[in-house]
């Protein structure tokens, strides 16, 4: 068997003193869209940002395609590994054809325009390439940036909150992208806050509480009563409509 | 004006604000002048064309050039277009640094002021990029850089207090208001070293100034060797301010103006800002000495007060638009 795109174990990191994640274990192989999911502060992005070695870990084993973390060079990282990161500000008024080419620094600048050419048009921002992502609308920002995400063409894609503050179709849209990745064979990494949407587009999901992890398992098993009074405070449950699963659920008393 | 079209252009603006400068002056020329200054090096109007206005025309450029190249480096770096040698304290660090070496009486000592200069410069740029990885929000790094700037202006001030003579004295004020008056061909030549050096480093590290667009996690996960060419930027733009403030003094401005004038025509981009500026600086550097040259006051104009007075405007208008943006 070909090694994990990711493999985390055992990972405890700090974020300002604090024991963000304890003890957490991540896995994802190649073709699988894993959900990380949790309350606010449960240590999603810190899992993230130490696993790829953003900041330090206390402690644990992080191997990006079966290779080491800490003795990996930047450049063979960032061949190995793509990430959009929660924030989404960009300081200069680039046009979105510049944007999504930073995805591709390793290739000569004809070629990466025509990498971020073609990923613009997957998210469907073609005719755009030339606009100022700070002239876009806060939907279309995350739509070029998305698209630099592609333009990686990393075997391992993380997207911290790729749906955050977009409407529904963009948000469906975003999964798709992210998904049709993961049918050509990259592993995709999501953290989501909305939970059904996580239900729908995840072959798995790890749900962190206080930094620790407390289910890890295909979305209808992880996603149990228990773990949504636990994880969230929320008294409900996965409820199927038209073949889909859909959260019912209100504040646990 | 398309963006090929920049540099060509800029090129040739510069080189007629040089000619002009050169050929312009207080001392009022026939056209029999001018051909005798051409072609009769040992005539006394080839001496005003050739070593006194010459060697001070190209000194400008050059500073200009070295401020606005690292001013566009500067803002590429911190991602913030208020960002400035001047007003990030760079300069006056660069000053403290001259003014010392003045005070203490070690002007004897070949380089010690460019030296002293360059230490200062790269002592506040390393503090900077420092308070930059801490404080992210832009506001606040602009307010770090005023008072690093008004601290190390403090302690210039307080280094001409103490001078030991008046003579000492004009000397170190004369380092703090900026001039390339008295300029000759071998000064022009000691200040292209470092610039040329700085120049390299900078460019170097533009690919990674534009990948900083994105934020520092996005850059560092980009594959580029980014800490390194961070340090090549901070340390380029130390190394052009140092050795502009070691030739002329402190001239304020210049960095923030020059990118400010060339980012729409380059589509914003950091790396692409980088060229242009330098040209914008050494254009604008040597229109302003000859402003300051030719405009008649009783006492020669200092080149800093010039700068200051065109800049201090030109940066009220930038921070009001950034603080509109900020905003939204």
């Amino acid at each position: 068997m070909s090694p994990a795109a990711w493999s985390i174990q055992g990972l405890t990191a700090r974020l300002g003193g604090r024991l963000a994640v304890n003890g957490a274990n991540l896995v994802a192989r190649p073709g699988e869209v894993v959900g990380v999911l949790g309350a606010n502060g449960s240590g999603k992005t810190t899992m993230l940002r130490a696993g790829l070695g953003l900041i330090p870990a206390e402690a644990g084993a992080i191997h990006l395609a079966g290779e080491r973390l800490e003795t990996l060079p930047e450049a063979r990282r960032a061949r190995l590994a793509g990430y959009l990161p929660q924030e989404r500000r960009v300081s200069w008024n680039l046009a979105a054809l510049e944007i999504a080419a930073l995805g591709a620094p390793d290739l000569s600048p004809a070629r990466a325009r025509e990498v971020a050419a073609g990923s613009l048009a997957r998210v469907g921002l073609a005719g755009f390439e030339g606009r100022g992502v700070l002239d876009m609308s806060g939907g279309e920002r995350a739509r070029v940036l998305l698209a630099r995400l592609l333009a990686t063409r990393a075997p391992l894609m993380v997207a911290d909150e790729p749906a955050a503050g977009l409407d529904p179709d963009a948000q469906f849209l975003t999964l798709e992208l992210l998904r049709a990745e993961a049918g050509c064979g990259a592993a995709v990494v999501v953290t989501l806050h909305d939970l059904t949407l996580a239900a729908r587009s995840c072959d798995r999901i790890v749900v962190l509480h206080r930094g620790r992890v407390v289910a890890d398992a295909a979305p209808r098993e992880a996603l149990t009563p228990t773990v949504l009074r636990q994880a969230f405070g929320l008294d409900g449950a996965l409820v199927e409509v038209e073949g889909e699963p859909v959260l019912v659920a209100r504040r646990a008393p | 004006m398309n963006r090929f079209a920049t540099l060509p252009v800029l090129g040739g603006l510069l080189l007629a604000s040089l000619a002009l400068a050169i050929l312009a002056g207080e001392t009022a020329m026939t056209l029999a002048d001018y051909r005798a200054a051409l072609f009769y090096p040992a005539s006394p109007v080839a001496e005003v064309l050739w070593t006194i206005r010459a060697p001070r025309a190209v000194m400008a450029a050059l500073v200009g050039a070295a401020l606005g190249l690292a001013g566009a480096a500067l803002q590429g770096l911190l991602r913030n277009p208020l960002a400035d040698p001047g007003v990030l304290g760079v300069s006056a660090s660069a000053g403290l640094g001259a003014g010392l070496t003045i005070s203490l009486g070690l002007t004897a000592i070949p380089l010690a002021i460019e030296g002293a200069a360059l230490g200062g410069a790269l002592g506040c740029g390393l503090l900077v990029t420092a308070l930059a990885a801490r404080f992210r929000t832009p506001e606040a790094l602009i307010l770090m850089g005023v008072s690093l700037s008004a601290f190390a202006g403090a302690l210039s001030a307080l280094v001409y207090n103490f001078a030991a003579s008046p003579i000492m004295a004009t000397e170190v004020l004369t380092w703090m208001m900026g001039s390339v008056a008295n300029r000759d061909w071998p000064d022009a030549l000691t200040a292209l070293a470092p610039m040329i050096i700085g120049a390299a480093l900078v460019g170097w590290s533009a690919r990674g100034l534009k990948m900083l667009a994105l934020g520092d996690e996005t850059a560092a996960l980009s594959g580029l060797p980014m800490a390194r060419l961070r340090a090549a930027a901070v340390a380029g733009a130390a190394l052009l301010t140092g050795a502009s403030v070691a030739a002329s003094g402190v001239i304020g401005f210049v960095g923030l103006v020059a990118p400010h004038l060339v980012r729409r025509g380059v589509g914003d981009d950091p790396a692409r800002t980088l060229a242009p500026s330098a040209l914008t600086g050494a254009i604008l550097l040597v229109l302003a000495d000859l402003a300051a040259r030719v405009i008649p006051t009783e006492q020669e104009l200092k080149l800093g007060v010039v700068t200051a007075l065109f800049g201090a405007p030109v940066f009220a208008l930038v921070a009001w638009r950034a603080a509109r943006s900020w905003r939204g």
